[in-house]
């Protein structure tokens, strides 16, 4: 056994390893944490730019965990869905770590810096493990090891009503995973299999049962949960406004994701299509959820004071068209809702980074002090027009691209109201970026922002240090670069449609 | 239909038993005993997984000479996993209500939820001081 071939299973034993050994180098020096989370996740996602290749090039990657044959043995499969996937994931957590480093000095305290790190990859680990395996009780592990070091991390707020959004998304969380664990008690006792390649060959004979149906209704609400799909989205704005604010956004831009690729994994991989439509009208059912979270969350969002709030509520939205894309269920539509998944995780990461350098610079975190921003962080608030304009969807970025392929599938399926849901929800995003926009760039810093001036001092720039900056920058770089060479992600993600839906 | 329930005692009580858990979560306004709500309704997973790895006539899995038919230990060994969720799950939420006892001073959710929303304000130098208030006295975060 060489390094080459045990590739698959590194994306998991870096951050594993990592996670242990920090609390070890820990007791050297603080410093170490977070130089050693930077190497882990930088050759985390070399590795998964590497399989992604080999998958592009050779086809699936199946690897056998020590060694045992599938069915019976853990089987870690990459294909063109996940290979992807673990790409936006990987590059994600890059980048948020990179940022990590002062926000984090800033807002934990210097003791508990060392655990952060620790559970923080642990968060990682677990995100690389549901996207990558493909043994479904395996899935069920890795979703407890990211929402459990997910909840200790969310925990670590400044404020005390960071306890209390933990709290209630632990409770949330614990029963979205045991609704999971359920649902795949239900498909073992029918196919007495766990690996979601043997269980897609064993299940259509089984479509009838009641046993699968019962099994698909516990991952479809366990799922949504996990997802924040609308009506079950309540543990997620608290987790997201209260926690640190490198948390909120690897969180944003990778915890609500993992959500989607186990749906999409389950409805599409482990199930199929003809289960989704014929057995039980699913489809139609998300594809009205998916619309109504859209337009609610963009509703909602209008309404908050809160910046963090506010992306929070966007996510709701936003995580319905991701849904919508896999509700359609066409070739145009799945590739769109796809390629939201990257795109949505360059936009939303973009503007956390930014909430987190305002938080750091100046302490700010309700929208209305935030007038005159746009002269005192001048690069930071370019990043964050780049990444509002992204949401609203304006041509040459990311955003216009994925609502492009959803509109273009909603109308290849004849489901042209569905067209009007997404304008709609464009111009309520319009609305709510438009007046931060407005906000930061042409109302004098004088006023209603009289307390931030002081904290900040009379006048100049104080654009938050490089660290921070450049990832920043360098996310929004990727929401204009992916919106122009779009078919680079674009020809990635209609491969893994063409897959899911069936084409081979 | 007595029969029918007898023959299935198990997964009956397992339905019993998670229903329980989900309505103390649901309605117990004190954070420990939603915890403990949130225990049984997975103990009822953990019983419905043992069930359905019973063979009839089964024995314990053990490999010796006189081995009959014998239960699928499967099952058995995944919800050892579970269990080790399970235990680490209240062990994060027991953690948890031990801090916001110290930053509220109740762990009843009503009054929790009544207290006005005092923020500690982000000091732009020391932050060590803040951490010092969140950890050691209670008394500075409760308003009443």
């Amino acid at each position: 056994m060489n390094l080459v071939s045990n590739i698959p299973v590194l994306v998991i034993i870096i951050p594993l390893f990592s996670a242990i050994l920090i609390p070890v180098f820990g007791r050297i020096s603080r410093s170490f944490g977070w130089y050693i989370s930077l190497f882990a996740t930088f050759f985390s996602f070399i590795i998964s730019i590497s399989l992604l290749n080999t998958v592009l090039t050779t086809g699936k990657i199946s690897y056998r965990l020590g060694g045992w044959e599938p069915p019976w043995g853990i089987e870690y499969l990459v294909d063109y869905l996940n290979g992807y996937v673990l790409v936006v994931v990987g590059l994600i957590a890059f980048i948020v770590t990179v940022f990590a480093k002062k926000s984090v000095e800033k807002e934990i305290d210097a003791d508990k810096i060392t655990p952060f790190y620790s559970v923080y990859m642990l968060f990682i680990t677990g995100l690389m493990g549901i996207i990558i395996t493909g043994d479904i009780f395996n899935l069920y592990v890795f979703i407890e090891i990211a929402s459990l070091s997910s909840y200790a991390l969310v925990a670590m707020g400044r404020k005390r009503a960071a306890l209390m959004a933990s709290y209630n998304y632990l409770i949330l969380g614990t029963i979205a995973a045991t609704f999971i664990l359920l649902g795949i008690g239900y498909l073992y006792m029918v196919t007495g299999t766990l690996n979601m390649a043997d269980l897609s060959r064993r299940l259509p004979a089984l479509y009838n049962s009641k046993v699968v149906l019962t099994a698909f209704a516990f991952f479809t609400v366990g799922i949504s949960l996990k997802l924040a799909l609308f009506p079950l989205h309540i543990w997620m704005p608290n987790a997201y406004t209260f926690s640190p604010s490198v948390v909120s956004a690897i969180m944003a831009s990778t915890a609500t994701k993992y959500g989607a690729y186990i749906l999409i994994r389950i409805m599409f991989s482990v199930f199929t299509l003809d289960f989704d439509i014929r057995v039980i009208p699913f489809n139609e059912i998300l594809v009205f959820l998916s619309s109504v979270a859209i337009i609610a969350g963009s509703v909602i969002a209008l309404a908050q004071t809160n910046l963090r709030r506010m992306l929070a509520y966007s996510s709701v939205g936003q995580i319905g068209y991701i849904v919508l894309g896999a509700a359609i269920a066409n070739q145009l539509a799945m590739t769109g809702g796809l390629i939201h998944i990257l795109n949505h995780a360059l936009m939303k990461g973009t503007l956390f980074l930014v909430a987190g350098s305002i938080l750091y610079m100046t302490g700010i975190e309700e929208i209305s002090d935030l007038n005159g921003m746009g002269r005192k962080m001048p690069l930071t608030m370019a990043a964050f027009t780049i990444g509002a304009l992204s949401m609203i969807g304006f041509p040459l970025t990311v955003g216009f691209v994925s609502k492009w392929y959803l509109a273009l599938g909603a109308l290849d399926a004849g489901m042209w109201p569905l067209v009007l849901v997404i304008i709609i929800s464009s111009l309520l995003t319009a609305v709510y970026f438009g007046r931060i926009i407005e906000r930061i760039y042409f109302r004098d810093s004088i006023g209603a922002g009289e307390d931030s001036n002081q904290i900040i001092g009379q006048s100049g720039q104080s654009e938050a240090p490089m660290s921070m900056v450049l990832p920043t920058l360098i996310l929004a770089g990727l929401c204009i670069v992916f919106g122009i060479a779009a078919f680079f992600p674009v020809s990635i993600a209609a491969k893994a449609a063409n897959m899911l839906l069936g084409g081979g | 239909m007595i029969e029918f329930i007898l023959a299935k005692y198990n997964y009956w009580i397992y339905i019993v038993l998670m229903m329980i858990g989900f309505y103390a979560i649901i309605v117990k306004e004190n954070l420990i005993k939603k915890i403990i709500g949130i225990n049984i309704f997975q103990t009822a997973v953990f019983l419905f997984y043992i069930s359905i790895a019973k063979v009839k006539g089964g024995t314990a899995p053990i490999i010796w000479e006189k081995a009959g038919p014998y239960d699928n230990p499967l099952p058995h060994v995944l919800i050892l996993t579970g269990i080790v969720v399970s235990v680490s799950t209240t062990a994060v939420a027991l953690a948890l209500i031990i801090k916001i006892y110290k930053a509220y001073g109740s762990i009843e959710e009503d009054k929790i939820l009544e207290m006005k929303e005092e923020t500690v304000p982000l000091s732009i130098k020391g932050s060590k001081k803040n951490s010092e208030h969140l950890t050691s006295d209670s008394m500075l975060y409760t308003d009443e």
